[in-house]
């Protein structure tokens, strides 16, 4: 487990929205976190980056405590993060925002830019343009493709699907699959339930602040509980 | 950019537009008292320890605008808009009460000559050589700005904290040190300004700065609020409309000019005519 949440509670001010979570990613894996809304999904990837400090439990990080660390202390150890809106920048080109995610890096970011170039060759066609005049399926290319300029050994993504149509949703989770493979652990909260579990490795079930249901993704896509409550079915 | 990086409206903007004027002031008299020549480049009026004192002032506002910022705007940076707008507006009276305290209300010169007015034959105008060589060194402040902000790495970082500054904070990017340029970069091109203007008008008072406020908000609403491109062209509008304007109305409305291109503006196309937001 590269990544852990050891019993995280969490809020915002007097409200406790989570309630001792714990759990972990694997270089390896592609992890989901579904669940209804409130359940606690993005106060519990909030808390992880360090935009949000718990009032208990650790997270662990390549055997290191991270928590309540600052993002951009996080982002240096090799965790990016791909939020659900407003995850570019908008006046800048597409190379820009490629080259504001490798900001910090102390090298040259060239080859690791060729890399993610190639993961997502669209892009580099597209390169000079302004990522405001991109197409929403576009954009969030551009979002993922900033955050692995990094070279991050997790990748955190809130929603990966939101507001995409369902052929879209289908080359995002394609590329999510392609950017695992190449040795990222990929930690991604979905409303997607379905699609999210048939892409992960292993997926949790949060609900009001708890954890419902662990198990790996076919698992619960089988079970019946989590297909009534969470699937729609 | 200082607004959307910042994320108030600098009402302080316009007094250290005039601290830089006035601080030009203080180094010409330094340079002057200490033998530097002061004979005038050509038809200019002014000679070396002007150009200088340009320099001095532009480095020791920018550093000003920084310690005014560690000093008051970094404590509210997790307070709103208003708050912030707020302390602008007390610090703008604290400079201009502080310049007004050191130097006086009366105005002061730079230089004490007249300069006639030159004709160009080709056009047909009539300019003085002050104002080539001012709009020489505004166009050259422009081209610079727009390097910086294209090509280096601090200008993107900036484009990208205007865009959306906690994705930068997220991406790694030092936000503090974002703000820094931002407000080095505002205030020498407030210092620039101001002396541009001491340049041309031959004097400086401790108002100056604070009396342009209008014309410089109503230059960004015109060309949009985050677009800097957008606030230069908005600020050449204002400027030309209201020095036309005074072929038709009496000088004391020009301030109405742009009075009523911002309200007009607000009215139509808030956004300005590049705003993105």
């Amino acid at each position: 487990m590269i990544l852990e949440a050891r019993n995280i509670k969490a809020g915002y001010g007097e409200v406790e929205i989570l309630h001792g979570i714990s759990m972990g990613v694997d270089k390896a894996e592609i992890i989901s976190i579904i669940g209804p809304n409130g359940a606690g999904k993005s106060t519990l990837m909030k808390t992880i980056l360090g935009l949000l400090k718990p009032t208990h439990g650790k997270i662990i990080f390549d055997g290191d405590d991270i928590t309540g660390l600052s993002p951009d202390k996080i982002v240096r150890r090799g965790i990016c993060y791909v939020p659900q809106t407003d995850n570019v920048f908008p006046s800048l080109t597409v190379e820009e925002n490629l080259e504001m995610g490798a900001f910090i890096r102390k090298d040259d970011f060239k080859p690791r830019m060729k890399e993610v170039y190639g993961i997502f060759p669209d892009l580099k066609e597209a390169k000079r343009f302004r990522v405001r005049k991109l197409s929403g399926g576009q954009r969030q290319m551009v979002a993922m493709a900033r955050a692995l300029m990094l070279d991050p050994q997790v990748l955190l993504l809130d929603e990966p699907s939101a507001s995409l149509s369902p052929k879209l949703v289908k080359l995002i989770f394609e590329k999510i699959v392609e950017i695992n493979q190449s040795g990222v652990g990929v930690l991604m909260v979905e409303q997607n339930a379905r699609k999210a579990l048939k892409l992960c490795h292993r997926g949790y079930v949060l609900a009001m602040g708890h954890k419902k249901f662990e198990d790996t993704g076919q698992a619960l896509l089988n079970n019946e509980k989590v297909g009534k409550l969470y699937l729609g079915g | 950019m200082t607004y959307r990086i910042l994320n108030f409206a600098n009402f302080s903007h316009g007094d250290i537009m005039s601290l830089g004027a006035f601080l030009a002031l203080v180094s010409l008299a330094l340079l002057r008292g200490l033998g530097i020549p002061d004979t005038p480049f050509g038809p200019l009026s002014f000679g070396l320890p002007m150009v200088l004192a340009f320099f001095i002032a532009l480095l020791l506002t920018a550093l000003a605008a920084i310690i005014i910022d560690r000093i008051l705007y970094r404590r509210l940076r997790r307070t709103g808009p208003i708050i912030l707008l707020i302390a602008a507006v007390g610090m703008a009276f604290c400079l201009r009460n502080i310049i007004q305290f050191i130097w006086g209300p009366q105005p002061q010169y730079y230089i004490k000559a007249i300069q006639i007015a030159r004709k160009i034959p080709l056009l047909g105008i009539r300019i003085k050589p002050d104002e080539v060589f001012i709009i020489i060194v505004v166009a050259l402040l422009v081209i610079g700005l727009h390097f910086f902000l294209q090509k280096t790495k601090m200008g993107k970082a900036m484009r990208a904290a205007s865009d959306n500054m906690e994705l930068a904070r997220v991406s790694g990017i030092d936000t503090e040190k974002v703000i820094m340029w931002t407000w080095a970069i505002a205030a020498a091109l407030a210092a620039a300004g101001g002396i541009l203007v001491g340049i041309e008008d031959k004097f400086i008072t401790p108002d100056m700065g604070w009396q342009m406020l209008l014309p410089i908000f109503a230059a960004v609403i015109l060309g949009g609020i985050g677009n800097p491109y957008g606030a230069m062209a908005g600020g050449m509008i204002i400027g030309l409309s209201g020095e036309i304007s005074t072929a038709f109305i009496s000088t004391a409305y020009k301030p109405a000019v742009a009075f009523i291109i911002m309200v007009i503006v607000l009215i139509i196309k808030p956004r300005g005519l590049f705003g993105t937001r």
